[in-house]
């Protein structure tokens, strides 16, 4: 069943290179997948408390030594990112525009398989239950992210972006890489599963609390530079500005949670004396995410770059939620890549929209009014800015909010020790809502508000058709759904994150 | 069936084209080339009927020549190669007769094609001569055989000037080298009194015999084998050479060649690299080590500003042997072999990353090699200008070369990566951080300049006058689709390779 979803979109993909008509076919694929992701979250039992995915676990083996094995299992965890995989990789494909809009022989097929391409590599990465194919899924996106920002990129600087985001990313897989191959040797290098990994740091972890140190800090370099962790971030924004909106929509929004994973997985429980030593490093830098790049957020003047900045920031809590080290902060975590991930991809998808409209995103060109012309889209953007901000009902607002307690828990249960690193990162970090209800309710009022200007008053600027409004609308109802019942997720989390050895308590 | 039966095979097969050619009148000579390629499919086969036997197993004729599953991995290399060169040559035709045609009145149209089909054969006799050879006198002679032939392929397009100054460069730099061999291959056998090569680390490891000769001889060796590879400094001659010769055997050059030379390279190496006691040991890792460092930041950052794509392949050829070194120069200090007893037979050892990192690198690079004779044909172009816009006017060709750049680039899930994730292994496990981060530089910059090829190819609109549509013939096609399948498949599963080496 796991394999058939990792592998339904690569199929799929070559069937589209093989000449079957792309977006049908893409479309299908997509809802196939969603559907049997919705089956496998009906079926994932609750009650079983192990660190690692052990339900669905198939394996078929690749190596004899180094053993190596095509796993994949799913648990709580990996199961909320891979629902938020499928919407996403569905709505990315409802978004791409119309075959006719896309010039050029053969590049409708590249838009689908890319956007096809990417999904595989992220579901294959969250479902893994082996070091190896987990960092090498991962990978399956960089040549169609490197081909589809050069190709069908935005803006003259497309080329130059694409060189860097490909290099830059390829250096911080190969970072990565270099520091799961050393965890990996550190372990006895005989396996490369996460289950006998796990089974070896449970009883008496085998690595030196130096050497565990020096991994976590190659392994949080490595996976940073994948999330955008400050100060290593200067690659996202102008990439998503670049992109074409599926890819921004499953880049930023499901690529990048990639590393955010990799460190709940692997990180936390396999090197909590590395994690412990490094809290107060990793607080300083998120405090870089969430506060500087927060008010540079604020600073910009095209909507693209907002919207790319904003999701650098939004990593702060997640790293927040990381760094608090204890169960409730992680479910926050895990939560907000959720609903990060559904809410930056409806901006994205809302941006593509105005953008294939007005032809620009500058705030200059977008000089208010719009809301008179486009109703529809106002509406929903004005409610994805909401969600973005951290509104209550929405799921970003149970998430940071879960966040923000996590934080506190450990000051909660021992309040004489008085406020520590990790409160006070918390109390500034809660600066940033304030920074993100600022830079996103004045993008609304200076997009949508105000009187049309004339020369805007005579051009066609149409609402979003029936068909546009689909792939906004299901990704707005999943993040109201989960925003007022966020248990029907989190209820999937408690048993995974129960299991985990953490170094928060 | 015994394994040296295969070589009189392919040699047989050699003269029988040779007279055909002189003694049949063809009216297309590619039938020379069929022939040829059936043949060596045949021997292909054969090769898996062969029943190896230890590394170091003596018993087949006499100490010369040895028949493991690492001898026959490295013929099946040879094998496999000279049949996809062949494939090569076929579409390649135009540009060599139009550079070797007899002028005179009533010349075949085709004169000179028979024997470039026929000379990669006797290479390939050579090469797998070379996969077997554990002996001075065997190594110093297959390698000859290649060398020899090769010194015709290189500059047979005669009436091109960079066909003859490649060739004239190859000539000289490959005669100073079998200088350096046979030079260090006498001091060798003057310091320990063996040409065998198992005796000749046994010696070594007693202490009996002259530190200095001994390492004065490594150097030596090390020299003329360095050429072989193009491992920094030797490499001169490389990017000359490959631009320079015609498109099939530069991927010949490039895949079989350097191949056989990483073969004898491990062998020499795991001769001196045998006994942990003693300064050799020592010495020649250090060595392997530094060499191998040079290697890859020489070839790698010189591979960046190119402009040609041949020479940007021979640039990356001196980057991949630069991991390739990184291998040998992480091999534990002890033996290292597949077959010996003494070592888990299943680990990783360093002989199955470099046989795993060639299989992985003949794909890859014949499949680049293709798309890229095939353009020459098309466009009469190696500037990667000519690849501009290729994805529109050709897609499978461009799509095909995406996946072989991909691979050498060493994007995951690819025949390439796996290649190189070993080497990383072996040198993480080594402790060689330093060697690790250099790799890693080398790694990152690969990703630029293949991709560029990737970029040109996708990014841009074709010119007026560049990219034609490239047409592939049937077998073409089937080969292509072949290799790419390979590359992916071995980079979900690189047990399909590593397999054949048991």
């Amino acid at each position: 069943m796991l394999e058939f979803i990792v592998f339904l979109p690569l199929f799929t993909a070559l069937a589209i290179l093989v000449g079957a008509p792309a977006r049908y076919t893409a479309l299908s694929g997509a809802i196939v997948n969603t559907v049997a992701a919705l089956l496998v979250a009906t079926r994932l039992p609750l009650n079983v408390e192990a660190p690692g995915a052990t339900f669905m676990a198939s394996s078929r083996r690749m190596l004899e030594k180094p053993e190596l094995n095509l796993s994949f299992a799913v648990d709580g965890m990996s199961l909320v990112l891979v629902l938020l995989t499928v919407i996403v990789t569905f709505a990315a494909i409802l978004a791409s525009p119309p075959e006719s809009k896309i010039k050029g022989k053969g590049m409708v097929k590249l838009y689908y398989v890319s956007s096809l391409l990417i999904s595989a590599g992220a579901l294959g990465a969250f479902l893994s239950t082996d070091l190896f194919f987990f960092y090498a899924f991962h990978e399956l996106a960089l040549i169609p992210t490197f081909l589809m920002i050069g190709l069908l990129g935005h803006g003259a600087e497309r080329k130059r972006i694409a060189w860097t985001i490909t290099i830059y990313l390829g250096v911080g897989s190969l970072v990565l890489l270099a520091g799961l191959l050393a965890l990996f040797f550190a372990f006895g290098g005989q396996t490369f599963s996460f289950d006998a990994l796990y089974g070896m740091a449970e009883n008496s972890n085998p690595i030196a609390p130096e050497t565990q140190r020096t991994l976590f800090l190659l392994l949080l370099i490595g996976f940073g530079i994948l999330i955008s962790l400050f100060p290593f971030h200067s690659w996202a924004p102008p990439a998503y500005a670049a992109a074409p909106t599926p890819v921004a929509m499953l880049h930023a929004g499901v690529l990048k949670k990639f590393g955010l994973y990799g460190l709940i997985r692997l990180a936390l429980p396999l090197l909590p004396e590395g994690a412990a030593y490094w809290q107060h490093l990793i607080l300083v830098l998120l405090l870089g995410n969430i506060l500087v790049i927060g008010l540079v957020t604020i600073a910009q003047r095209r909507l693209d770059t907002m919207l790319g900045y904003s999701s650098v920031m939004h990593m702060g809590y997640v790293f927040l939620g990381i760094a608090s080290g204890n169960v409730i902060g992680l479910n926050g975590a895990i939560l907000l890549m959720f609903a990060h991930g559904i809410s930056i991809a409806l901006l994205f998808a809302l941006a593509g929209k105005l953008r294939d409209r007005v032809g620009s995103l500058e705030f200059d060109a977008l000089h208010g009014g719009f809301a008179s012309k486009m109703p529809v889209m106002g509406v929903l953007f004005g409610f994805a800015a909401f969600a973005s901000a951290g509104l209550p009902g929405f799921a970003n607002f149970a998430s940071e909010v879960l966040v923000f307690f996590g934080g506190f828990q450990p000051f909660q249960e021992n309040p004489d020790a008085g406020l520590g690193l990790l409160q006070w990162t918390v109390i500034l970090s809660l600066w940033g809502v304030v920074i993100s209800a600022v830079y996103m309710l004045r993008a609304y009022r200076r997009i949508f508000q105000g009187p049309l200007i004339d020369s805007d008053s005579k051009a066609g600027f149409e609402d979003l058709s029936p068909g546009e409004r689909v792939p906004v609308v299901l990704l707005l109802a999943v993040l109201m759904i989960t925003g007022f019942f966020p248990g029907i997720l989190l209820k999937y989390l408690a048993p995974t994150l129960d299991a985990l050895t953490l170094f928060g308590g | 069936m015994p394994a040296y039966s295969l070589e009189i095979i392919v040699f047989a097969l050699g003269l029988a084209m040779l007279m055909v050619e002189a003694f049949v009148k063809l009216e297309d000579k590619r039938s020379l080339a069929w022939m040829g390629i059936l043949g060596l499919v045949v021997v292909f086969g054969l090769l898996f009927k062969v029943e190896p036997h230890a590394e170091d197993d003596t018993r087949a004729i006499w100490s010369l020549y040895s028949d493991s599953r690492l001898s026959l991995f490295f013929k099946g290399i040879a094998v496999l190669s000279t049949i996809l060169v062949l494939l090569m040559s076929a579409d390649y035709r135009s540009i060599i007769l139009r550079y070797t045609a007899h002028a005179e009145k009533g010349a075949h149209p085709q004169a000179g094609l028979g024997e470039f089909f026929a000379l990669p054969i006797f290479a390939c006799v050579g090469l797998m001569c070379m996969a077997s050879a554990t002996h001075l006198l065997s190594i110093f002679v297959s390698l000859e055989a290649v060398t020899i032939t090769f010194y015709v392929l290189v500059a047979y397009l005669r009436r091109n000037v960079g066909s003859l100054e490649a060739g004239v460069k190859y000539l000289i730099l490959g005669a100073l080298s079998t200088g350096f061999l046979v030079y260090g291959f006498a001091w060798l056998y003057g310091v320990t009194g063996s040409m065998q090569l198992s005796e000749i680390a046994t010696a070594l490891c007693s202490g009996e015999v002259s530190q200095t000769g001994a390492i004065f001889a490594f150097g030596l060796i090390l020299v003329a084998l360095g050429f072989k590879v193009g491992a920094v400094p030797f490499q001169l001659w490389i990017p000359d050479v490959y631009q320079g010769a015609a498109t099939p055997i530069t991927a010949f050059l490039s895949v079989a060649s350097k191949a056989a030379g990483f073969i004898v390279l491990v062998r020499l190496a795991e001769t001196f690299l045998a006994c942990t006691e003693g300064a050799i040991a020592a010495q020649a890792a250090t060595a392997f080590a530094v060499i191998a460092g040079l290697t890859l930041i020489y070839g790698n950052i010189t591979a960046i500003p190119q402009t040609n794509f041949k020479r940007l392949l021979a640039y990356s050829s001196i980057a991949h042997a630069g991991f390739l070194l990184v291998a040998i120069a992480s091999a534990p200090l002890s033996p290292l072999d597949v077959d010996s007893a003494s070592v888990d037979p299943d680990a990783l050892s360093v002989k199955k990353v470099v046989a795993f990192y060639l299989g992985a690198y003949l794909l890859m690079t014949m499949l680049a090699f293709f798309i890229i004779s095939l353009v020459r044909v098309h466009t009469d172009s190696e500037e990667i200008d000519a690849y501009r816009g290729l994805a529109k006017t050709s897609p499978f060709a461009a799509f095909a070369l995406l996946i072989s750049m991909a691979s050498l680039a060493g994007v995951p899930l690819t025949a390439g990566f796996f290649g190189k994730f070993f080497v990383f292994s072996l040198a993480i496990q080594q402790q060689q951080w330093w060697l690790v981060v250099v790799a890693g530089i080398g790694a990152a910059a690969g990703f630029y300049y293949y991709l560029k090829v990737v970029a040109a190819m996708y990014w841009n609109e074709p010119d007026e006058s560049g990219s034609a549509v490239i047409s592939l013939s049937a077998i073409t096609r089937t080969v292509l689709f072949l290799l790419m399948a390979l590359i992916i498949a071995a980079g979900f599963a690189p047990g399909i390779i590593l397999g054949l080496l048991g």
